[in-house]
């Protein structure tokens, strides 16, 4: 046997593969369901967090800039311990599936909101003043003026920070989560072979190349003619 | 009530420890060209962005259409709406066509449906001679066309009064003439208008009278050929000289 039909046997095992794969497919879905809510809950939170620093409340404004840089400075898998192992101590015992969603929602509402931020105090004053001097008000002009040339200017950093944290869904194998990582482990221990890790790679690049090319396809449509 | 269309009294406005506008009164009748000139730091833009409230005035009283610009009571967006504003940079919204622009206070401020609103926008650009621009986006239009669509955006609006601030500062020379074109056809029109500008000609020709500012005070105002010809104070004259030299 050569070194690569060794190498093919080892990490490309058929008969190991086929018996895994509905294993893999569930963690796929399990994967999917938390990638979406992590996106769909984090960034809403995050933009409701952006607007409401955009009205200018002080005391308002330092605790979302506390709870931001809390959740941006701690590993999302400490958050996810603590939540999971810590929180039932206080009384809710959120399941491994619903530690892992809270605990990522929370790290990309931190990063979210700052893009976001970022994107709102990008824009000059000048539009704030054209846009108000016709007497559009704060929120109109917010939604009409601002935000649209907001996004546009987040999306890259945004897919960035989504498609990291979203990936560390695999995190949750560590309070028992059967997403891609968690099956794929357990299969490669079961198994004595790592080929179910490999099905698992394969999983994650079929998942996240699509979210990829959707950015870029976003990123030419939300782009006005210079 | 006054006769004055704007009547603004003792209005002071402090930026921190600067003391930007000293005390100044500015009454304006209707279908009156006011040009407010002076050196740059005199006050002037502030007094301008004061009259619609993009700028908070420390202290004073402003009327506008006999409406008190001042009172908390006042709807400021509705007051805004028969105040209609240039700027020197434009401000036109990038993500938005010629038409958009004009479009957005239409449907958003006066309420008028989609149909209404595009056909009174179609009818501003061709008033500022872009009938053919209007599906044209801010970035492929030329200064002199951005600031028409500009014009457009606020007299779309049918204000009672129009603020221009420094309208033509940012444009190449030979733009300029376009949208003192279009000034001149507003006035012509019986538009009440303030304009900040250095456009010297244009103030001779087409102000009923010039203000000067210095140092957050107005020194002096009259009709255009007595301030530039003669005026009565020094700095005038000086500023005047500087101005004409260039």
């Amino acid at each position: 046997m050569s070194g690569w039909d060794k190498f093919v046997e080892t990490f490309f095992n058929a008969k190991v593969m086929v018996k895994y794969l509905p294993d893999i497919l569930s963690g796929v879905v399990v994967t999917i369901e938390l990638a979406l809510l992590i996106v769909v809950t984090g960034l809403g939170a995050g933009l409701a967090f952006a607007l409401l620093r955009s009205l200018a409340i002080r005391p308002l404004n330092w605790l979302i800039i506390f709870v931001v840089d809390l959740f941006r400075s701690l590993p999302p898998l400490v958050i996810i311990v603590l939540m999971y192992f810590g929180l039932p101590y206080a009384g809710p015992a959120p399941s491994g599936f619903v530690s892992t969603w809270l605990s990522l929602a929370f790290v990309l509402m931190a990063f979210s909101e700052e893009i976001f931020w970022a994107g709102i105090t990008s824009i000059p004053k000048g539009q704030w003043e054209a846009s108000r001097s016709t007497g559009l008000t704060f929120g109109q002009t917010l939604f009409n003026v601002v935000l649209p040339q907001a996004f546009r200017l987040t999306i890259p950093p945004l897919t960035n920070r989504t498609i990291a944290i979203t990936k560390g869904t695999a995190l949750g194998t560590v309070v028992a989560v059967t997403e891609i990582l968690g099956q794929a482990s357990s299969a490669m221990s079961n198994s004595y072979n790592p080929s179910p890790l490999m099905m698992g790679a394969a999983a994650y690049v079929v998942l996240f190349l699509p979210v990829v090319v959707a950015a870029r396809w976003v990123e030419t449509k939300f782009a006005w003619k210079r | 009530m006054t006769s004055h269309i704007v009547d603004a009294r003792a209005i002071h406005k402090h930026f921190g420890t600067l003391h930007v506008l000293k005390g100044v009164d500015l009454k304006v009748d209707e279908r009156e060209l006011v040009f407010v000139i002076g050196p740059s730091g005199s006050g002037k833009s502030t007094l301008l962005r004061c009259l619609n409230r993009l700028e908070e005035p420390s202290s004073g009283s402003i009327m506008v259409d006999g409406i008190d610009m001042l009172d908390p009571r006042t709807n400021i967006n509705h007051a805004r709406r028969r105040i209609g504003m240039v700027f020197q940079s434009f401000n036109l919204y990038p993500h938005m066509t010629a038409l958009g622009n004009v479009m957005l206070a239409l449907r958003k401020v006066a309420g008028k449906s989609r149909g209404e609103a595009e056909s009174l926008a179609h009818a501003a650009l061709k008033r500022v001679g872009l009938a053919d621009r209007a599906d044209h986006t801010p970035g492929q239009l030329s200064g002199g066309q951005q600031q028409r669509v500009a014009i457009a955006r606020s007299i779309a609006l049918e204000p009672r009064v129009m603020l221009f601030d420094e309208p033509t500062s940012a444009l190449d020379p030979e733009l300029v003439g376009s949208v003192l074109e279009v000034m001149r056809d507003l006035r012509e029109s019986g538009m009440t208008m303030i304009v900040v500008s250095h456009e010297m000609g244009f103030a001779r020709n087409a102000a009923d009278r010039v203000v000067f500012m210095d140092d957050g005070l107005i020194v002096e105002q009259g009709p255009p050929g007595a301030i530039f010809e003669n005026p009565a104070h020094e700095r005038t004259r000086a500023f005047i000289g500087q101005i004409q030299r260039h």
